[in-house]
């Protein structure tokens, strides 16, 4: 099997300090990673580089595209990026307003996406906006309201549904279900996962959440000063941790 | 089907002083399909460790851990995923789950990641809960606010809704009232006739003489420890 994601020796600096370095892993299609670490870890920075939001000093990103084969996505022009971005790919940001357009109603947040794939039939877009609309739980009635009106839960699962409309292979999380109320983040999980199962999507995921992970990924990549200090089956890192950071890690957590 | 050769573990605490403890050393057996063997010796022997090593759960300092060909001690992380979708079932203590899914999903969930309908899934997932007196006013409601005797029946149903050729069961019975007791334990000979090799650990005596072929005493293989 062709991986879909090959990332070789991601660097990435910022002046004397180290973002990330020499990162490393295949992703299988149909496959979430996850990646934890705490804050400053280098998570967040392997993320953006790896989705073309930051460019690394050093290393390779080839994505096996639906058209092309594999390509190497960093020395792509940034058109080319651009267009992946639209199509394979999807990008979920821990804040719903990075990743929406605050002025503009919940049909038009999830249409564009489909208009910047020359989609052009109003009826079709709106639609397929109030069909996505519904399967992220929020009321049809609501399409024409902007999500400023929305609450943070309705704005994630909004950020959500505008990403996957265009059905996108690969889906990158930054902290999805961050800054969330606890019962907000149970029914977001369960709607992710619905979402990876039925549309066989891979997603990398960052996250400092270790039952997030527990539950949404199959792989799982331990992060500290940004370097991969462990990685593999998500149950195995957290269960039988071999990192003396992992270990610390997983005892930290508070048991409820 | 099941095949260990010399697997040892050994648990390094890198925050308590890196002690170093082992836990197994140099175990070797064969499980055949159809047979059903019983991990036995005192509490601290090691028997569910060596049960998570198996589900690739805990990691494998040396040896071999073949389960369908594949050795779990070598494996990728998706190569044991795609075991434990299609060839190793494993019900454990303890149920995990996604909050807000209901029981019905919950039990039908192995056969969908199979690829199965939900109709048929459900009918199937259905059919298990109503064995195992589960009822049905139950089944739209998330299993976390069950009671324990519950969701022990719903772990089991879970990992019975698909015919695993090989199944890990750690203490299925415990908890359960006679007439469960007796549901779990015709499941399990259900799943022996059909050819699985099961490996499980069971307190209870009279479950363990009626369901296993054998016994293997964990406590031979445990450092510090006298059989």
């Amino acid at each position: 099997m062709t991986p879909l994601l090959c990332v070789q020796g991601i660097t990435k600096r910022y002046g004397a300090h180290i973002g990330c370095t020499d990162v490393s892993f295949d992703l299988y299609p149909g496959e979430v990673m996850g990646i934890v670490g705490e804050s400053g870890s280098g998570k967040s920075t392997l993320l953006n580089c790896m989705a073309g939001n930051l460019a690394p000093d050093a290393g390779q990103v080839v994505f096996d595209t639906r058209c092309d084969g594999p390509r190497e996505t960093i020395s792509m022009s940034e058109p080319e990026r651009r267009m992946l971005g639209r199509t394979d790919w999807a990008f979920v940001h821990q804040h719903a307003r990075d990743g929406l357009r605050m002025g503009v109603s919940a049909g038009g947040n999830v249409g564009e996406r489909l208009m910047a794939l020359d989609e052009r039939h109003y009826g079709d877009i709106r639609d397929k906006a109030s069909d996505w609309l519904g399967r992220v739980e929020i009321d049809a009635s609501r399409i024409d309201d902007r999500p400023t009106t929305f609450s943070g839960g309705m704005q994630q699962r909004l950020q959500i549904a505008r990403n996957l409309v265009t059905g996108p292979r690969l889906v990158f999380m930054d902290e999805p279900t961050g800054g969330l109320d606890v019962s907000v983040q149970a029914r977001l999980l369960d709607l992710l996962r619905g979402l990876v199962r039925d549309m066989g999507l891979s997603a990398i995921i960052v996250t400092h959440d270790l039952a997030v992970v527990r539950l949404l990924a199959d792989r799982l990549m331990v992060m500290k000063d940004g370097h991969v200090v462990e990685a593999g089956l998500t149950d195995q890192v957290l269960d039988d941790p071999q990192h003396a950071y992992s270990q610390l890690l997983v005892s930290s957590v508070l048991q409820v | 089907m099941i095949e260990l050769k010399h697997v040892s573990k050994a648990f390094t605490l890198h925050n308590q002083g890196s002690a170093v403890i082992e836990v197994i050393n140099d175990v070797s057996f064969a499980v055949a399909a159809g047979e059903c063997v019983a991990l036995t010796g005192a509490s601290g022997a090691g028997k569910s460790t060596l049960m998570r090593m198996i589900y690739g759960n805990y990691l494998t300092q040396s040896g071999q851990i073949l389960i369908d060909d594949l050795d779990l001690v070598q494996a990728e992380p998706r190569e044991i995923i795609t075991l434990r979708r299609d060839v190793l079932g494993y019900v454990s203590q303890f149920l995990r789950v996604v909050p807000r899914v209901p029981t019905l999903d919950v039990v039908a969930e192995p056969l969908r990641l199979l690829g199965v309908s939900a109709v048929d899934a459900q009918r199937r997932a259905s059919a298990l809960l109503h064995q195992l007196n589960i009822p049905e006013r139950l089944w739209s409601l998330s299993p976390t606010t069950f009671s324990g005797g519950e969701q022990q029946r719903v772990n089991i149903a879970r990992g019975f809704t698909y015919n695993f050729p090989a199944i890990l069961l750690d203490e299925p019975t415990a908890s359960l009232d006679a007439a469960n007791r007796d549901v779990v334990l015709s499941l399990i000979e259900d799943a022996k006739a059909r050819g699985a090799a099961i490996i499980g650990i069971f307190h209870d005596e009279a479950a363990r003489s009626r369901v296993c072929d054998r016994e293997i005493d964990i406590s031979r293989f445990t450092p510090g420890m006298v059989a």
